[in-house]
């Protein structure tokens, strides 16, 4: 990630269904947030649990409103989405 | 990826399960240059600068909690202490400025605003009396105002006439506030040793050695160390449990200071620092007796109690003090009865009471806190706990307080209820031995020993 970038992780968890990846990386496409890196199991024999690291540099919406189309996005399922800035994650678990 | 799954899982487990939170962000703001001897001039001088510090405090709370998904619970001020502000030694004075401040607070959207202080440690002033004068009034009047009386340090020892003093004027705020079983008496701390950069409630002031306006951040999450200790299962030994809490504490120190210094940036204004307590909730799950109960203990109270909580309060600024170059504060474990679930039931049972209390208060910050007491207890007895606890303190080189509700016409078996934060509690007994001639002395009990410590 260079200088000009702004990363956020996007964690999703619920209840596994069929095209939640598709679904998340649809909506961050269209406005604009990069994909850096990804990360998904299901956990037992049917919890979804996905985090992702993305750039949204290019974008021009604030965090609460990239929460909120990402939950449209999936808003006919079962899912728990979290979107925040990286540094929170980098403070917490890096020395 | 930069973070493994397992990370990224932990922290969102911490903030919606383990409830971590940023309990408090708290604008530090000095008032030494407001200072008039017309109350008028004083209390909009007073006024103007809280708003011009004040006015984003707020808005920038939220919107770091958004960008981080932290919850922000609480936005307060600290104020210098009144009786370094307003110098004139008249009640009314105080009154005028008290509530230009109080309604100043609700202008900025804060729920508290502390520093209607006095520090009297070796004796008062005319400025102070007028003050602690004012100070029912204030309390039963003003919403967000909180005050604090320093009634002891370790080098000057404890003014038992101030115990005594404050002793009554408790009586004084409960039969004021007596419609809501005594709440004024939950907006007032009487202290040893305070802190200068508290950033909690109610005890917090802005001490005269800060600088102009400082962010100082109250972290919590006494749920996210419960959590810990209980992964480690029950046969994990204390040593282990030690290291886990240190873990934690570390974690949540970091958010903390991730907070802490963005707030200072958007403000402008410095990082003044991050007090790293363990402050409950009245919420399920957001509770340092529970901690001591995961530990092992059937109730906190129970024999042990005191044990638990040095390595609670102990291991957690172990594992704070590496993840921040700024703690400061009282830096401990809090344990209000009324404010935490686990602690209202030990109390409402028995397992707990003022004695085991204050027991517990010499091991962690901060003292005798949310405790409700008959509102036929004496103004001597009321000043013989104090002084007590305020002997722990100054023995101990620590910050011990006193915040005590005679809730009126309460008597044991019956619930005081303040709702909010503050929460409910069970009047606690109080001994029926009577204390009053050694309060009646009144002077000065002289400045402990600082040598010769065995």
């Amino acid at each position: 990630m260079g200088k000009n970038s702004k990363s956020i992780v996007v964690t999703v968890i619920g209840k596994d269904e069929m095209g939640i990846v598709a679904k998340i990386a649809t909506a961050l496409a269209e406005n604009s947030i990069n994909i850096i890196d990804i990360n998904q199991k299901i956990l037992g024999d049917e919890i979804f649990a996905m985090t992702l690291l993305a750039d949204r540099v290019n974008s021009s919406l604030s965090l609460p409103e990239i929460t909120a189309k990402l939950k449209e996005s999936v808003s006919n399922l079962s899912l728990n989405v979290t979107v925040q800035d990286s540094e929170v994650f980098q403070y917490m678990h890096r020395v | 990826m930069k973070f493994s799954n397992e990370e990224v899982l932990e922290t969102i487990g911490m903030i919606a399960e383990g409830k971590l939170d940023i309990r408090t962000v708290t604008l530090g703001i000095s008032l030494l240059d407001c200072s008039d001897p017309n109350p008028s001039a004083c209390a909009r001088k007073v006024r103007e600068k809280i708003l011009a510090r004040g006015e984003k405090l707020s808005e920038k709370a939220d919107f770091v909690a958004n960008e981080y998904g932290l919850p922000i619970v609480n936005k307060r001020i600290s104020l210098t202490p009144l009786s370094l502000v307003v110098p004139v030694a008249d009640p009314a004075a105080f009154l005028e400025v008290a509530r230009a401040v109080d309604l100043a607070g609700e202008e900025i959207g804060v729920n508290f605003v502390g520093g209607y202080t006095a520090m009297i440690q070796k004796g008062e002033t005319a400025i102070d009396q007028a003050l602690i004068a004012a100070m029912p009034e204030v309390l039963a009047t003003t919403q967000r105002f909180c005050a604090s009386v320093v009634l002891a340090t370790t080098r000057a020892g404890i003014n038992m006439d101030g115990c005594y003093t404050m002793g009554r004027v408790i009586k004084d705020i409960a039969a004021r506030t007596a419609d809501q079983d005594g709440i004024g008496c939950a907006k007032l701390v009487l202290f040893a040793n305070p802190v200068e950069d508290n950033p909690f409630m109610a005890g917090a002031f802005y001490g005269i050695g800060e600088c102009e306006s400082s962010i100082l951040v109250g972290v919590s999450g006494p749920g996210v160390i419960r959590r810990a200790i209980e992964k480690l299962g029950p046969d994990a030994d204390l040593g282990q449990v030690a290291e886990a809490i240190k873990k934690s504490a570390f974690k949540i120190t970091r958010a903390g200071e991730l907070v802490g210094k963005e707030m200072a940036k958007l403000l402008g204004v410095s990082f003044g620092n991050l007090d790293l307590s363990l402050a409950p909730t009245p919420a399920d799950g957001d509770s340092v007796g529970q901690v001591l109960e995961t530990m092992g203990l059937a109730m906190p109270g129970a024999p042990g109690s005191t044990a638990a909580l040095m390595m609670l309060n102990d291991a957690v600024k172990k594992g704070g003090l590496f993840a921040s170059s700024s703690v400061g504060g009282l830096s401990g474990a809090f344990i209000p009865v009324s404010e935490d679930a686990s602690m209202i039931e030990a109390a409402k049972v028995g397992a707990i009471t003022i004695e085991k209390l204050e027991a517990m208060t010499s091991v962690c910050s901060v003292g005798l806190d949310m405790v409700a007491v008959p509102g036929s207890t004496s103004a001597e007895t009321l000043a013989a706990i104090i002084a007590d606890e305020m002997a722990i303190g100054c023995a101990n080189h620590k910050t011990t307080a006193v915040r005590i509700i005679p809730a009126p016409g309460k008597d044991i078996g019956d619930f005081v209820h303040f709702g909010g934060l503050l929460g409910e509690a069970p009047i606690m007994a109080v001994s029926k031995i009577s204390a009053d001639n050694f309060v009646r002395r009144g002077g000065r009990i002289p400045a402990p020993l600082q040598s010769l410590k065995n």
